[in-house]
């Protein structure tokens, strides 16, 4: 058994350079995701029946698309993508590689965080905003997407968490992480205590962005006086 | 002045689709104060949401001062809406914004920004409602009759010629309706404004509405001046509401 020290100094850089690359594919496809997400969710919120520009048509595709790329098990949407992401990176291996699929699977989870955020918007608060001669623009970057801010920000943490959980796999194809590192010594080499020190280090970093989020959404919160 | 003609509104399609207005005809004077007065489901709501066209009509028109606002689309629409303002039964505020920013959002909406003497003026506002010491408070920390106020403050931004009251009271206490209600006569009294008053209560149109139109399964059964009526009531939704008849018939 390794005492500590000598441990740190056996895996420490392996598990440092693991969790930069697992924090990496954490922000950079997450941050990609949610532009579009965000611009995908509110076309749905407002295409939908009874809301501001009812598009029925346009909202049916789109809730299936949606719908489609969420079916998918990420681990199979990865495969499925190949020659997508080897047209858009040049390469399928590496984070450069985890980048596409990690993106399209989010992108339409964060998609539907939105959309419900944003019908959780009181009808009368939208109203409001409407009759005072407000344009479609104006209500969603104005009055919806601030109000919703909350919200959006625990749907953050979903997000994120949920994202960690495909890097985990992503791993386990080439792509590096804490995931690749917890199956390359824990599984394949039966060194135990490095896939323990990679997982405690996946749960702290759940931790703090459960509790980030969290802390941030309350103070952002006006919605309830009793705070 | 607001000429509202044969108006209608079905949803859904067919012969049978349900009537929520059926060939509704008021005339709305400028400067006056008209109470629209029915019981729940009556169509009254449909009607005022015709109005500032949150809801289109099925059939027939609203003639604003001379011009048919009932096709308007897009800036046209935008436009009429900011003469024609409207205070909600749930207030409609936007809880992540101060009472001030919710004052000058009318402002941001017809001009994408906010001025300084925007602000100003909605500091006038705010303390003709006497609410200018919550500027930077948020709607959560008011209580409903401040809520309210802080909306008819906000209706008050863009100078409209028109103010739509949906149940404006109903979800308030009786103080904090006399409150309300005498803001709104005031105002009128100031400006000119005219104001269209929604209610079930008869009690809010005695108050304050010189004209009222008594409206039963979408349809107008009875209007005229509110003293008038009061004196004698002939349908029978307005002599139930006036509580005419014996209530254990």
């Amino acid at each position: 058994m390794l005492s500590l020290s000598e441990f740190v100094a056996e895996y420490g850089g392996l598990l440092f350079e693991g969790t930069l690359n697992s924090l990496v594919m954490l922000v950079v496809p997450t941050l990609i995701a949610y532009v579009i997400g965000i611009a995908l969710g509110v076309v749905l919120y407002l295409t939908a029946p009874g809301s501001l520009r009812p598009l029925p048509a346009l909202n049916g595709v789109l809730g299936w698309v949606v719908n489609i790329l969420r079916s998918f098990p990420f681990i199979v949407l990865m495969v499925a993508i190949i020659p997508l992401t080897r047209a858009i990176m040049g390469t399928i291996s590496g984070i450069a590689g985890v980048i596409p699929p990690l993106v399209l699977s989010i992108a339409p989870f964060v998609a539907r965080t939105v959309e419900q955020s944003l019908s959780e918007i009181p009808r009368s608060s939208v109203e409001a905003v409407e009759a005072c001669g407000a344009s479609i623009p104006r209500i969603v970057f104005s009055a919806l997407l601030p109000e919703t801010l909350p919200s959006l920000i625990r749907g953050a943490a979903l997000t994120l968490i949920a994202t960690l959980g495909y890097i985990a796999m992503a791993g386990a194809f080439g792509a590096g992480g804490l995931g690749d590192i917890a199956i390359r010594y824990g599984y394949y080499r039966y060194q135990t205590e490095v896939m323990i020190a990679a997982v405690v280090i996946i749960v702290v970093i759940v931790q703090v962005i459960q509790s980030t989020c969290d802390i941030l959404a309350r103070k952002v919160d006006h919605r309830s006086s009793n705070r | 002045m607001i000429e509202i003609k044969h108006l209608s509104k079905t949803y859904g399609a067919g012969d049978d689709a349900p009537h929520a207005l059926d060939d509704v005809s008021i005339d709305i004077a400028d400067g006056d104060i008209m109470g629209i007065i029915g019981m729940s489901g009556a169509g009254k709501s449909t009607l005022v949401r015709c109005i500032n066209l949150l809801e289109r009509p099925s059939a027939g028109q609203i003639i604003v001062d001379g011009q048919d606002v009932t096709g308007l689309q897009g800036a046209a629409l935008r436009a009429y809406r900011r003469r024609v303002a409207m205070i909600f039964q749930n207030f409609g505020l936007l809880a992540q914004k101060t009472v001030l920013a919710n004052v000058c959002f009318p402002f941001l909406a017809a001009n994408g920004k906010v001025t300084p003497e925007n602000r100003d003026r909605a500091l006038e506002l705010l303390e003709m409602v006497d609410l200018k010491e919550k500027a930077s408070s948020y709607p959560s920390q008011l209580s409903g009759g401040q809520q309210q106020r802080v909306a008819i403050a906000r209706a008050l931004a863009c100078d409209p010629e028109y103010i739509l009251c949906d149940e404006a009271t109903s979800a308030l206490d009786p103080a904090s309706t006399n409150t309300i209600l005498k803001l709104l006569r005031n105002i009128n009294r100031a400006t000119g404004v005219t104001v269209i008053v929604i209610t079930h209560s008869m009690g809010v149109v005695e108050k304050i509405c010189r004209n009222v139109a008594v409206l039963e399964h979408g349809r107008v059964v009875e209007q005229g001046s509110v003293a008038d009526v009061f004196a004698n009531p002939r349908s029978h939704a307005a002599q139930v509401l006036l509580e005419r008849v014996d209530w254990d018939a």
